[in-house]
C-alpha cells in the first residue's frame, strides 16, 4: 500500500485534465468543446481512481462522460441551424482573463501555506462494500440521498415542462 | 517520486480557474454551461483529495462529491432545457442577445 500518490500517474492525468481544458476554452468549434469536456471527465475519472474512490470514478464515467456529455451534444445539435454555426469566434476578453489570472495566482498562494493534518496517505482505505453501508444506513447518508433524488426527479420533470413543445 | 494533497488543490485551483474564464467570457449559452461543467469538477476533485487525506476512514469528501454530482446532473440538465427553450422562442443561443429586460 502506498503512502502517497504516484507522481507519474498524477502527472499524466493532471496533464490531460489541464490539456483539455485549455483545449475546450481556445478551440473555435463548439462540438469539439463538448468532446474535449469529454476528455476532462475521463481524465477527473482517473484522477477520483488515483485517489482511491473507485465508485466516484464509475459514477464520473456514468454520468459526466455518459449523460451529460451525449446531453451537451444533443443540444448543440438542436440549436444549430447550419454547419457554419459551430464555428465560434474565439472571442478572448482581458478582462476575464485578468480575474481568472487573479483568482488563480491567489487559490495557489493559499494553497501553498496549506497545512494538512496528514501529509501522508493513511494505508487505511475502506472498501466499496464500507462505502455503501454508509450510504444506505440511517445514520449515514440515506436521508440526503433520498433528498438527492427527490431533487434530480423534479429537475428531470422542469426540464421537460421548459423544453416541450410551447404554446407561447 | 510521489506527490501529496498540495498537488491535487493546485490541479483543482487551476481547471477552476479556466472554467472561471470561461463562465465569463464565453457567449454561447452551451459554452457557458460546459465551463460550469469544469468548475464543478474542480470542486470535486478538491473534495476527493482532501477526503482521501484528511478523512479517510469516515470518506465524508466521496459523499459530498456524490451530492454534488447530482446537484451538478441537475443543474446541466435544466440549464440545457432552458437554451433549448430559449432557442424555441428567439432562434438563438447568445447569451448577449437576451437583453430584453435591460433598462
Amino acid at each position: 500500500m502506498p503512502d502517497t500518490v504516484n507522481a507519474v500517474a498524477f502527472g499524466i492525468l493532471a496533464f490531460a485534465c489541464l490539456g483539455g481544458g485549455v483545449a475546450m476554452l481556445t478551440t473555435k468549434n463548439i462540438v469539439h468543446a463538448a468532446f474535449w469536456l469529454l476528455e476532462i471527465s475521463v481524465a477527473a475519472a482517473g484522477v477520483y481512481y488515483l485517489l482511491d474512490a473507485t465508485y466516484i470514478a464509475l459514477v464520473q464515467l456514468l454520468v459526466y462522460a455518459g449523460a451529460v456529455a451525449v446531453l451537451m451534444i444533443f443540444s448543440i445539435m438542436i440549436t444549430l441551424r447550419r454547419r457554419e454555426d459551430a464555428i465560434r469566434p474565439r472571442d478572448f476578453s482581458p478582462l476575464s482573463a485578468v480575474l481568472a489570472v487573479a483568482f488563480c495566482a491567489m487559490m495557489l498562494v493559499a494553497v501553498s501555506g496549506f497545512e494538512v493534518p496528514a501529509h501522508r496517505v493513511p494505508a487505511l482505505v475502506p472498501d466499496l462494500v464500507a462505502f455503501g453501508k454508509l450510504l444506505f444506513s440511517v445514520r449515514g447518508w440515506a436521508l440526503p440521498f433520498e433528498i438527492a433524488s427527490l431533487v434530480l426527479t423534479a429537475a428531470l420533470v422542469g426540464a421537460v415542462w421548459w423544453s416541450r413543445e410551447g404554446d407561447e | 517520486m510521489r506527490v501529496g494533497v498540495e498537488a491535487f488543490l493546485m490541479l483543482a485551483a487551476v481547471l477552476f480557474s479556466l472554467g472561471l474564464y470561461g463562465a465569463v467570457s464565453k457567449k454561447g449559452a452551451v459554452q457557458v454551461l460546459m465551463s460550469l461543467e469544469l468548475m464543478a469538477v474542480a470542486v470535486n476533485i478538491n473534495l476527493v483529495a482532501l477526503s482521501r487525506f484528511v478523512t479517510p476512514v469516515t470518506m465524508d469528501g466521496y459523499f459530498f462529491t456524490l451530492f454534488s454530482m447530482v446537484i451538478s446532473a441537475a443543474e446541466v440538465g435544466l440549464g440545457l432545457a432552458l437554451v433549448i427553450a430559449v432557442y424555441r422562442r428567439s432562434r438563438m443561443s447568445e447569451i448577449t442577445g437576451l437583453n430584453e429586460l435591460k433598462g
